[in-house]
């Protein structure tokens, strides 16, 4: 199999090495392998069931695999120390599914929390700087003062990332950000990662079914499939690769569609 | 992540004055940095050469100074800032949030009337409310005797079991736990006028005519209405009784009928059989502590306790679990979207399940006396 590779020259934020997941019996990951490099927005793709989101659980510390490494800024995630943990939790930010936001604060407290933990905050400036944050990821002034439940889906994505970005986190996880949105909330949070990630030099781990956000977004795809990362590398060296499941996701019908209405300069990898 | 802190340093120019920034602009440092930015002068200069890091915060510090200048009718200048660092205060500037200001609220008296109103009418809707579900629960039962086929015997046989049969163990120990402690707080009170043997008509009249039936209620109430409140009110989040409506099930003969008619069914049993249990514990505790035998305690239970007592008792039960179900069912519907209001609306529901039982009897105990039962 031919495993476009690049060239060490970016700083490797993340390293996965020989990661092994497993539920019971049931093998999710096996010897799964993955670099997420500073500054670029990696997309995870593959079909239901291929551990995506357990990816980045694992990554996260959320679970705990049956095996391998996981370096995270050159930290080990898995046997990292109680402070080391809390350092490495302020490096990073975590969107899910459905924003998993507190259901009891409202959308302005929730993003505070992260901000709590910046001991000489007074309660003005994290207020604010609340404020800034539900404003970035183009949310309406008010809809900090409302709680979750009274936000729709894609409201509620973007207050979630607003959460995660709380405390400028150098990388954001990101699972299934336009699952469950119409066409056009989709687009716009499609272009909303790519705005913050370009503003901020964010480094973003999508995790997607999207075919359109990874024309839209992402400037390195990572295929999950026979439990590992069976390839990594650009759009167009995506169509190239001779493999059937590769081949079906990139050249099917939904594809081609994506394809012809994505940006159609799919960014080279600049080296 | 940078160790070097914050730094500045203050100097003057032509243009006026120069405010040096150098080391990390972040999040840590926004305190110490908002302080240093405190006062706007006329068309001060940032020099951000030295910055080695910066982030939104950092970067919202510099973007509301440069607002709060404008507004002093100056302008603030860059010098030496990277071109991350500038597009990062571009987009920061752009999404400076404008406060919206808070929708005008009264105060002082006519706040008052206004919450006191507000608080009546929610009194008003909730009891309305009430009314509505058992209204609903009503015409539900009609229908389900008119179309027997709709009925939901199974639903109604796994509620009854919920309901009463797993209630039995604690209602029994309740009540019999109560008639130990009534015979034993009245025969130390009976005792000072050696009218021992009238504890048995204490028992007697208190576990049949109120506590049985009330204490069985008030547990019913606790663990059933907050059983109906969390089931039905999950089944609402998670959208499944939208769903029911959409596939031509009517939540009502499908939910509530079988659950309020399991309680009409059981708790009369379950209050019999707490007026039984309290007996038992009396009739035990007074042959201890007071020596009336079983059969005397029988014989005095006989001849002096009318049966109107056990039907003055038992009359009540239909009505509680009328009450407890409806309040139940009712909570149930309110419960919104998410987890916190289901917890909010079970413990009302048992509350509020608690507190009309009791108001109902009070008003029987009136009713009652006057109409010499």
């Amino acid at each position: 199999m031919t495993t476009p590779e690049h060239p060490g020259a970016r700083e490797t934020l993340i390293r996965v090495r020989g990661l092994r997941t497993q539920f019971g019996s049931h093998v999710v990951h096996d010897g799964l392998d993955l670099d997420v490099y500073r500054g670029e927005i990696l997309g995870v793709v593959g079909g239901s069931g291929t551990g995506k989101s357990v990816l980045l659980r694992a990554i996260t510390g959320l679970d705990t695999p049956a095996a391998g490494r996981i370096e995270a800024f050159g930290t080990e995630v898995l046997g990292a120390s109680p402070e080391e943990r809390e350092r490495l939790d302020q490096r990073w930010g975590v969107m899910f599914q459905d924003g998993a936001l507190f259901s009891s604060l409202t959308v302005r407290e929730n993003v505070e929390v992260p901000l709590r933990r910046i001991p000489d905050l007074t309660p003005e400036l994290r207020r604010a700087l609340a404020d800034l944050k539900v404003s970035l990821v183009g949310l309406p002034y008010r809809a900090g003062e409302a709680y979750p439940s009274e936000l729709s889906g894609g409201m509620r994505k973007r207050a979630g990332l607003a959460r995660a970005l709380a405390l400028d986190p150098e990388i954001v996880f990101l699972d299934e950000p336009t699952a469950g949105l119409d066409p056009i909330g989709a687009s716009a949070f499609d272009s909303l990662i790519n705005t913050l990630s370009e503003a901020l030099g964010l480094t973003v781990f999508l995790v997607t079914h999207d075919l359109d956000t990874l024309y839209a977004t992402c400037d390195r795809i990572a295929v999950l499939a026979e439990k590992r990362v069976l390839v990594t590398g650009t759009l167009p060296q995506m169509l190239e690769v001779d493999h059937p499941w590769v081949q079906e996701y990139f050249t099917g019908p939904r594809a081609r569609l994506a394809r012809g209405a994505g940006r159609s300069d799919t960014k080279p990898e600049a080296e | 992540m940078s160790t070097t802190g914050l730094q500045t340093e203050n100097g003057e120019s032509a243009a006026g004055q120069v405010i040096g920034l150098s080391g990390a602009l972040t999040v840590h440092e926004l305190a110490a940095l908002h302080g240093k930015l405190a006062e706007p002068t006329l068309s001060p200069t940032i020099d951000l050469s030295g910055v080695t890091r910066i982030d939104t915060a950092g970067a919202w510090a510099l973007a509301e100074f440069e607002q709060r200048v404008a507004a002093a009718g100056g302008t603030l200048r860059y010098r030496g800032a990277s071109e991350a660092a500038e597009l990062l205060l571009g987009t920061v500037r752009r999404a400076l949030p404008v406060p919206e200001p808070e929708p005008p609220s009264a105060s002082g008296p006519r706040a008052l009337l206004e919450a006191t109103g507000r608080r009546v009418v929610a009194a008003v809707t909730f009891l309305r409310g009430l009314l509505e579900y058992l209204g609903m629960f009503v015409a539900g039962l009609v229908r389900v005797l008119l179309h027997p086929r709709e009925f939901r015997l199974t639903a109604l046989v796994a509620h009854c079991d919920d309901v009463g049969l797993r209630a039995v163990p604690i209602v029994s120990l309740m009540a019999f736990l109560i008639g130990v402690v009534l015979a034993f707080q009245g025969a130390t009170q009976l005792r000072q006028f050696g009218a021992e043997v009238f504890v048995v008509d204490l028992i007697a009249i208190s576990v049949l005519r109120e506590l049985g039936i009330l204490l069985t209620a008030i547990i019913v109430a606790g663990r059933t209405a907050s059983a109906f409140t969390a089931a039905i009110g999950s089944m609402k989040m998670r959208q499944e009784i939208d769903a029911m409506r959409t596939l031509g099930l009517d939540p009502v003969t499908v939910l509530f009928v079988p659950r309020i008619l399991a309680l009409l069914l059981m708790l009369p049993i379950l209050g019999l059989i707490a007026d039984v249990m309290g007996l038992f514990g009396g009739a035990l505790m007074s042959w201890i502590e007071l020596g009336i035998s079983p059969s005397m305690f029988r014989t005095r239970l006989v001849a002096d306790t009318d049966i109107s007592n056990v039907i003055a008792g038992l009359i009540k039960a239909p009505v509680f679990a009328l009450i407890i179900g409806v309040v139940g069912c009712h909570a149930g519907m309110q419960v919104k979207g998410d987890a916190e209001s289901l917890g909010r609306m079970t413990s009302s529901a048992v509350v509020t399940a608690i507190f009309a039982v009791i108001v109902a009897d009070a008003l029987f105990s009136i009713f009652f006396a006057e109409v010499g039962l």
